[in-house]
């Protein structure tokens, strides 16, 4: 089996999928479904007083009993906000410790803040929590927090939201060559392709949410994404055929060819 | 009464002396959330023993979508 390991546990699905800014909660329930993702990330946010409390949650419509919920500090800009955040996630998800660290730099550009996230991991990590961390795609600062011993690497491919893609393709693939644990492109994807190229790089998964929810029919992309990243992967495996500009070597038999 | 702060609104609470009876006249009761409470998480195993207290910054969390 070609299973995604993180930190000890074994994940069939190469796929993470956030929930946010879908339609209904049905509709997050039927795309999580369709992407075949096993981790899905979720947010944490004050609740909102004097509401009914019989309205219906995001946990009723994916069970953490079905799913791996992967909290995440999205919003925070500073390392103290992270570090509140992901206890008060430990708290409300019984004791689960396996979180997404991401601190921001810039509303704007919504580009991560490495010192303050280098300074979260440091005590997120002391306290026990397993880290998974959205960072630049700056190869020394993905070794810096791989060393201090977060337990996946998730750089951009490009900013949060945009679509953009893989911009920067080599430094993925620094990234990935030295790292030990899986290198998991998080934020730019925009389409199935996208998802596929993260993958033929030899990224162990790819963490979206807008390519899929920000589609016209979130459902049916969620389905190309569950496929690109298998055939990504895939390809990655087989190991493709080196690039030439010239074939010289014709896939069909070169005798035999009539009027010869 | 106790005045206090609840996801950054000051508040005034009359029926309350610990978080448990907090979560009632808050009205979420049987919501899954956590709980703050000036900087330190208050375990749910803890709700009924840990009293409130003038000014008291509070935080009150749930899981919703994100990405």
């Amino acid at each position: 089996m070609d299973n995604l390991i993180i930190a000890g546990k074994s994940y069939q699905s190469r796929l993470l999928v956030g929930t946010g800014k879908y339609k209904d909660f049905n509709e997050t329930r039927l795309a999580v479904e369709a992407s075949g993702a096993e981790i899905i990330t979720v947010a944490i946010r004050r609740t909102n007083i004097g509401q009914d409390a019989s309205q219906p949650s995001l946990l009723d419509a994916l069970p953490p009993s079905r799913y791996t919920y992967l909290p995440n500090t999205a919003g925070c800009y500073t390392a103290d906000d992270a570090v509140r955040t992901l206890r008060l996630a430990r708290e409300l998800l019984d004791g689960h410790d396996l979180v997404k660290l991401e601190v921001l730099g810039d509303p704007q550009s919504l580009y991560p803040n490495v010192i303050e996230t280098i300074k979260a991991a440091e005590i997120l990590i002391k306290e026990g929590f397993k880290v998974m961390v959205y960072t630049s795609d700056d190869p020394i600062i993905a070794k810096q927090l791989e060393q201090m011993g977060c337990v996946a690497i998730m750089p951009l491919a490009s900013l949060i939201g945009s679509g953009m893609g893989i911009l920067n393709p080599w430094n993925l693939q620094i990234i990935i060559n030295q790292a030990q644990v899986p290198v998991i492109v998080d934020a730019g994807v925009g389409t199935a392709s996208d998802a596929a190229i993260a993958m033929e790089l030899g990224c162990a998964g790819v963490l979206m949410n807008t390519a899929i929810a920000g589609a016209q029919q979130p459902v049916l992309m969620a389905n190309a994404m569950n496929l690109a990243v298998q055939a990504g992967r895939s390809a990655f495996l087989a190991g493709r055929m080196p690039k030439k500009i010239y074939t010289a070597s014709p896939s069909s038999p070169t005798t035999g060819v009539i009027g010869s | 009464m106790i005045e206090l702060t609840i996801n950054g609104v000051a508040q005034q609470l009359h029926a309350s002396s610990n978080i448990a009876e907090l979560i009632v006249e808050l009205n979420l009761t049987g919501k899954r959330v956590a709980i703050e409470r000036n900087g330190e998480i208050v375990p749910r195993s803890l709700f009924n023993t840990t009293p409130l207290q003038h000014d008291d910054k509070l935080e009150i969390v749930v899981a919703v979508g994100g990405g």
